[in-house]
């Protein structure tokens, strides 16, 4: 999608942080998700290393 | 091009969707139950001793033990349990699954269920009612009555009555009951009304006297949860496939012995994933507290993992108060059971979600990353042996047990050369 | 939760009482947080509420709350059971709290909205999103837009402590996809008319803008709003976009979607100083630009600007009136005054000067918006010396003013200023702090801004007009009192509201200016008489 499709459309927003930019788009009638964001993994180190592991593995 | 894991899960989503749970009949545990041996009383969730019991498995050992006639009196039953001559294993490992404490001894009345699509069977125990009962870990006199009045009256009509019915679509059954406003886990109210509908002609069919068959039809229709015992082994036959698929991240087993909650996973075979169970925060009875409760217990979980129960809360909005939400609360629950799940169930559609389909295929690495740990409606029962249930309410998988199992499937990897450096 | 010890002793006070309801039925779950309920009350030992199920029944006889009227109930009668004190309460109580807990929880609704626990299941969640907004800590925010520009989403990434490496490689992949990547440390846009973040609300119209700071691209877009015209899109770039190491991708990215967009008719640039061969690439862009283009690189290379063909501006307002000249076929020049006429000016600053004495002869700048202080330094720097954190030249740093004498001018959102508290537009306590401890006897003027729109404080101009009050009261004291001059950057469509912020600030004598460059050089010439003797 380009930037001159994004000027054609209702803008619909993900809102990954502070949760008072979500209250002033809903204010004005803006479609928006609140991301209950948390590090991956809860920031657990060997956890994240695992995953890390199994994101590459051997195709078929 | 896919790449080894994804292969794998959707292979496992693949066995899911296409599995065909059917109740084909009734048996006697000891007859039909794989493996199943007098001095072999079955339990719920993963392996575990006498000595390491809880109160509620300990409880229905013992009136397990009077039931089968192998001791008289609570003190004997102990003093048998702890002697050796008793063997325990999980109802897990003899395709069997049972509620709360889920003792099952050979004497017991079971149904049978069949996955059409692949053959495989699973059982279950016939389920006793609310109140004082085994499965909450009561073994007083008026419970072994109980169970006999089950064997010799409830078992033989039921399964005169399924014999002359034929075999019950069960998956169509609990569809149906979702769009009713149950999860057929902690409500099993509409499911309970749709198989008495559907048996009823066939019970009166049957040749036993009229005060037998009242009997029968009386107790089913004063049981809610008389489809618990048919929800948890369809649940079972559907997943236990799953077990079989190399390399899938798909949790096919979670339960709880009162002692430890496990899960298992589909690459990781009949590997056991276990860490300490909670205590429920629920809504207790009046005249209970959290005190009073039995860390978490039962093979009931086995719906949540098919993606029903405590996953489909969305559509038994009556239940929600457990915890003292609001039917908007049941829908979030249901919503953020898709973060960890790999489909949508083709067959459990649930109308207050649109009718999206249930969230399907718990993916261990989607738990780990999201931190979202399953949710589970369940039974509380007492920590005292004997008590029987004091509540309800929800519970999660220690995370824990999803971490040990994505350490143990990255080694396995590992070890086959499957990783990419 | 549960019940108390039923211990003897109380229960000699205690009597057991039955409400029976015939055929009400409630289920279980009601009822048992009612039973929870009910159970707190001043003077209820225990109680039961139940429907009249065997269950329920064989209960009340285990609790010891069974009376013979419970023995002819059928399961559709409701009945409340309780051991009570009668010299505390009545069933009348506990019925009427029954009843009052029933409609309470009719009334009730959930909280929230469902919240999706990361990027990936949202997108799910809601199909046709085409923003992602990021506020989260900087260390996690690279590994979020990676992963949304992936999805094909344009970002808008407001945290900062964002690496140059991350900015440039995300700025890179946006580009290639033809996306919008507005960031890190970007505050201002406004897409569609949808402000985000730190944006006023303007009307719609055919005035693009790319700003590289947040507050800069706020005054033009305010400016614009109050001439009567409005804002296509207002795209912001983050601050470091250009710079040398990012070479300005996305003031370019932004500047050709303008270009190309059928509803900008003018495009506006707003940036500091570029590194040069950032600025020649722009330059090469407004050459052959179909729109016309307005470029102000506040301080920036005046004739570079002219030799490509776009017109150089002097300041924020004067970028938004060109910009508004233009678009109108109008005429226009360097606007270097005022909006009043300049003899009511300077009778304004004679009578404010003579409120001063003589030793009142300094300057404290108080800003909370980085551009509008940047503007404030590059047009006060002319005529006096000024010491700042956002200093002109190293020496005219703020740890070198000589023994705490001296012009100061301070942008207070600067991170040395904001550890381990908001920003000061969207709370206005560092700047209160700093009106107690940097204004004395020898303050003679006060310039500050006061920043309107989302994202900012609800009454900003409140907060200056209370700490304005202080200080003069304070002065008083010493037979003293200040000037104090202002402007709003803001609209009346502004839920702090233009006019209401005015009149807030000039019910305490501050003088309010139209705009941050006529507040600045009201503030200069003020200056300027105080030199000459008060």
């Amino acid at each position: 999608m380009s930037v001159n499709d994004l000027f054609k459309q209702e803008l619909k927003v993900i809102n990954l942080g502070l949760k008072s930019f979500q209250n002033d788009l809903k204010s004005q009638g803006v479609t928006t998700v609140q991301v209950n964001w948390k590090p991956k993994a809860g920031g657990k180190k060997n956890m994240l290393n695992l995953l890390g592991r199994i994101s590459k593995t051997k195709k078929l | 091009m896919l790449d080894i894991i994804e292969t794998a899960n959707k292979e496992a989503l693949e066995i899911i969707q296409n599995g065909q749970p059917t109740l084909v009949g009734l048996g006697v545990a000891g007859e039909v139950i794989p493996g199943m041996a007098k001095d072999l009383f079955l339990h719920a969730g993963p392996p575990v001793t006498w000595e390491k019991m809880s109160g509620p498995l300990r409880g229905g050992v013992m009136g397990g033990l009077m039931y089968e006639g192998l001791a008289s009196t609570p003190e004997e039953a102990a003093a048998y349990a702890a002697s050796g001559k008793l063997r325990f294993d999980p109802c897990h490992h003899h395709d069997a699954v049972g509620p709360m404490a889920g003792i099952v001894t050979s004497k017991m009345p079971v149904w049978i269920v069949e996955n059409k699509a692949y053959g495989n069977r699973a059982y279950c125990t016939l389920n006793e009612g609310l109140g004082k009962v085994l499965r909450m870990g009561a073994y007083g006199p008026e419970v072994i009555k109980h169970l006999q009045w089950m064997e010799t009256v409830l078992y033989p009509v039921l399964k005169a009555t399924i014999e002359i019915h034929g075999p019950i679509d069960l998956k169509t059954m609990i569809a149906q009951a979702l769009q009713m406003g149950d999860e057929v886990h902690n409500r099993n109210k509409a499911a309970t009304s749709l198989l008495i509908r559907e048996i009823a002609p066939s019970i009166l069919k049957t040749s036993f006297s009229n005060e037998e068959k009242i009997a029968v039809l009386e107790f089913l229709n004063s049981n809610d949860h008389t489809f618990l015992n048919l929800s948890m082994p369809a649940a079972k036959a559907t997943l236990e496939p799953v077990g079989k698929v190399k390399h899938s991240t798909i949790v096919y087993t979670m339960a709880r012995n009162g002692t430890e909650f496990g899960i298992r996973v589909a690459a990781l075979g009949k590997r056991w994933f276990t860490a300490p169970a909670e205590i429920i925060d629920g809504l207790y009875f009046p005249g209970f507290t959290k005190e009073d409760a039995n860390p978490d217990v039962g093979d009931s979980c086995i719906t949540e993992t098919l993606g029903i129960g405590g996953f489909s809360m969305a559509t038994a909005p009556a239940i929600v108060q457990f915890v003292g939400g609001t039917p908007k609360d049941a829908v979030r629950y249901t919503t953020s059971m898709y973060e960890i799940t790999t489909e949508e169930s083709r067959a459990y559609k649930l109308p207050t979600m649109n009718f999206r389909g249930s969230p399907t295929g718990i993916d261990i690495r989607k738990v780990i990353e999201t931190q979202v740990l399953p949710v589970i409606n369940t039974g509380i029962a007492s920590k005292e042996a004997g008590v029987g249930q004091v509540g309800a309410g929800i519970v999660h998988p220690p995370m824990a047990c999803f971490e040990q199992a994505l350490e143990a499937y990255v080694n396995l990897l590992e070890d086959e050369g499957l990783l990419e450096e | 939760m549960g019940c108390p010890a039923k211990t003897s002793t109380r229960a000699r006070h205690m009597t057991l009482r039955t409400k029976i309801k015939r055929n009400a039925y409630y289920d279980s779950v009601t009822l048992m947080l009612l039973s929870r309920e009910l159970q707190n009350l001043e003077g209820v030992e225990d109680v039961l509420v139940g429907m009249g199920t065997d269950l329920n029944l064989d209960l009340a006889r285990d609790l010891g709350l069974a009376t013979s009227e419970l023995e002819a109930l059928t399961p559709n009668d409701l009945f409340i059971a309780a051991k009570i004190d009668e010299s505390k309460t009545s069933m009348d109580v506990l019925e009427s709290a029954f009843n009052d807990y029933l409609n309470k929880r009719a009334e009730t609704d959930g909280d929230d909205d469902f919240q999706p626990s990361s990027l990936s299941s949202a997108i799910q969640s809601m199909p046709g999103a085409n923003m992602v907004l990021v506020s989260i800590a900087g260390e996690y925010a690279a590994a979020e837009v990676d992963e949304a520009l992936d999805a094909g989403l344009h970002v808008m990434l407001f945290s900062d402590n964002v690496s140059v490496e991350d900015e440039l490689r995300l700025k890179q992949k946006a580009v290639e996809k033809g996306l919008l990547m507005m960031g890190p440390d970007c505050g201002t846009a406004i897409i569609n008319g949808k402000p985000l973040c730190f944006a006023n609300a303007v009307r719609r119209g055919k005035i693009g803008v790319v700003g590289a700071s947040g507050t800069g691209t706020q005054e033009v877009t305010v400016q614009v709003h109050k001439l009567g015209e409005g804002l296509s899109q207002v795209i912001g770039t983050g601050g470091r976009d250009l710079k040398e190491q990012i070479g300005g991708l996305m003031m370019i990215q932004g500047f050709q979607s303008l270009i190309a967009d059928p509803e900008t008719d003018l495009i506006v640039l707003i940036s500091k100083p570029p590194a040069p061969s950032v600025a020649e690439k722009i330059y090469q862009i407004a050459k052959t630009s179909p729109k016309p283009v307005v470029i102000d690189f506040i301080g920036g290379d005046r004739a570079a600007v002219e030799a490509a063909g776009a017109v150089p501006c002097i300041s924020l307002e004067d970028a938004a009136q060109k910009a508004v000249r233009i678009l109108r076929g109008e005429a226009y020049a360097d606007f270097t005054g005022f909006s009043l006429p300049d003899e009511q000016i300077d009778r304004i600053i004679e009578r404010e000067v003579a409120k001063l004495k003589p030793d009142q002869t300094e300057l404290r700048a108080l800003f909370t918006g980085g551009t509008l202080a940047d503007e404030a330094m590059k047009l006060l720097g002319v005529h006096h010396d000024i010491y700042s954190n956002i200093p002109l030249s190293p020496e005219m740093a703020i740890e070198n003013l000589p023994s705490g004498r001296g012009h100061i001018c301070l942008d207070l959102g600067e991170d040395k200023f904001t550890r381990g508290r908001p920003h000061p537009m969207i709370d206005p306590q560092t700047r209160t702090e700093f009106f107690k401890s940097h204004v004395d006897g020898n303050t003679g003027v006060i310039l500050v801004d006061v920043v309107l729109g989302f994202g900012s404080y609800h009454d900003p101009a409140g907060a200056v007009a209370e700490s304005v009050r202080e200080i003069r009261h304070r002065l008083a004291e010493q037979g003293k009192d200040v000037v104090v001059v202002a402007s709003v950057c803001g609209t009346e469509l502004d839920s702090q509201d233009l006019n209401k912020s005015i009149e807030t600030l000039e019910a305490e004598g501050v003088i309010v200016l139209p705009s941050n460059a006529q507040a600045v050089r009201f503030t200069d010439r003020v200056l300027q008489r105080m030199k000459k003797g008060v």
